[in-house]
């Protein structure tokens, strides 16, 4: 089979990634990959580069310089398949992005059936069946208006697996929650680990990057300035890194 | 002087007001199928498609319509193409229409959050599903209250029509007063019948626009 041809082959891979928003170099030489099933955790200051970092490889973000490999996709290049790459790569945002005049069974069915060309009854068992796994089955005929913000980004979260991607993008999907409705959020996504689910976030979520993650790359201006396992958090090398969890929280 | 209003009169009136609601359908329907090209061609990736209807909609947006009827009626017979006063207020009309829906339905679109654009995307639908699907049923919600309240000028703009001889409510009600002279009752006639048209329209415009503020829309996603 293919996937064992590429099994050694990392899902991501990024190297000397270059990317300026006119004067202001963003990402200046990034370099990481992720494996197969492996989580990575992108955490940094604002304006560090991460969500840029994250954005790049589902190519919202068209880079400068360097090379980007998404499940076999060369997404540096102009020529890239962008609907093919979508396909295999989820992304679910800060701002969930349901759509407002859709319910939460048309939300996740409408790619299925407008992209892989799905049967309407298929898409609706399928709906059925990811809303089941984040636990939101009940919510199947409400409007996005109607949920809560956790449950929105759940249903999100949903949408998003049923396009059944190689790799998940996480864009700091708690970051519009409050404390409580970040806890339910983030059971999903531990799941969806346990699962064997290849994952990059970007988040601001310290203590949960350190139990999930099986890798932390840490960005500061632009660049990858320490990277390791979770245990980085806990025993840092670099002095920006020691500063930055220092002001973080990392109670878990 | 040339007698009295009677009720034939009233009839020619009626058969005007009904053309004026005729040629104001003609322009709605020509002028909304232009206009949805215009608002489509304003957001096209292709650069030159933008500048070529920009273009367009500034030329006619500085245009008076008096001038675009007169170009279309006398300009046309001019090169040699006689055109019935219809067809050439149908047709000015649906240009001068077509440029400011044009306009209102491109600024409808635009103004659906960008992060709708992304998720439709990081989903794989091609752009004309993230049109069709995304963004025109959220678009048409924003498009309908200044739609409507656009509908109330075209009707009002008809009567333009009037200086091509087609005969609409305001020609018709010159033509009345060129045999009875008596401009006051007649005009202040013609006048009640263009604010019975309108009136509705608008107050239903702003019933829409009050609605939308409790819309199931949600301009300002979190």
């Amino acid at each position: 089979m293919q996937q064992n041809a590429f099994s050694s082959e990392p899902i991501v891979s990024l190297r000397d990634v270059q990317k300026s928003f006119g004067p202001l170099k963003v990402l200046d030489g990034v370099s990481f990959a992720v494996d197969r099933g492996e989580v990575l955790a992108i955490i940094g200051r604002s304006g560090s580069g991460k969500s840029t970092a994250l954005r790049c490889i589902d190519r919202f973000e068209k880079v400068d310089g360097g090379e980007i490999v998404v499940c076999g996709h060369r997404v540096d290049r102009p020529d890239v398949n962008l609907r093919a790459l979508r396909q295999d790569v989820g992304i679910v945002f800060q701002s969930y992005n349901l759509f407002p005049h859709l319910t939460i069974e048309q939300n996740i069915a409408l790619a299925p059936c407008a992209v892989k060309k799905m049967a309407t009854g298929q898409a609706k068992e399928l709906a059925r069946k990811v809303l089941a796994q984040v636990g939101l089955e009940e919510k199947l005929h409400a409007y996005p208006e109607q949920l809560s913000g956790g449950q929105q980004q759940r249903a999100a979260i949903a949408r998003s697996l049923a396009m059944q991607p190689k790799v998940m993008l996480f864009d700091e999907v708690t970051s519009a929650l409050d404390p409580e409705l970040t806890g339910e959020v983030l059971k999903v996504i531990e799941q969806l680990a346990a699962d064997g689910m290849t994952m990059v976030m970007v988040t601001h979520e310290m203590g949960f990057a350190k139990s999930i993650a099986d890798r932390i790359v840490f960005m500061h201006r632009g660049k990858v300035h320490e990277t390791g396992p979770a245990s980085i958090l806990t025993s840092p090398t670099t002095p920006e890194l020691i500063q930055f969890v220092g002001t973080g929280n990392l109670k878990s | 002087m040339g007698g009295h209003l009677n009720v034939n009169h009233l009839i020619f009136l009626g058969h005007g007001a009904l053309w004026t609601v005729g040629l104001s359908v003609i322009a709605l329907v020509g002028g909304g199928i232009v206009g949805f090209a215009i608002a489509l061609a304003r957001i096209s990736p292709l650069k030159s498609v933008r500048l070529a209807s920009a273009a367009y909609v500034q030329l006619v947006q500085g245009t008076p319509l008096l001038v675009i009827l007169f170009l279309g009626y006398f300009g046309l017979a001019a090169i040699g193409l006689q055109v019935s006063p219809l067809v050439a207020a149908s047709a000015s009309l649906t240009l001068y229409v077509a440029a400011y829906l044009g306009e209102i339905w491109r600024g409808s679109i635009q103004s659906v959050p960008k992060p709708q654009w992304e998720a439709a995307e990081g989903l794989a639908l091609s752009r004309t599903q993230r049109m069709l699907k995304v963004i025109l049923p959220q678009a048409i919600r924003i498009a309908t209250p200044p739609t409507v309240g656009f509908m109330v000028q075209i009707i009002k703009n008809t009567s333009l029509a009037s200086v091509v001889g087609f005969a609409e409510l305001m020609r018709s009600g010159q033509i009345v007063n060129n045999s009875l002279f008596e401009p006051f009752v007649i005009y202040a006639i013609i006048a009640v019948v263009y604010f019975a048209m309108c009136y509705p329209l608008s107050l239903f415009s702003q019933r829409l626009e009050r609605r939308m503020g409790r819309g199931r829309v949600n301009l300002a996603p979190a």
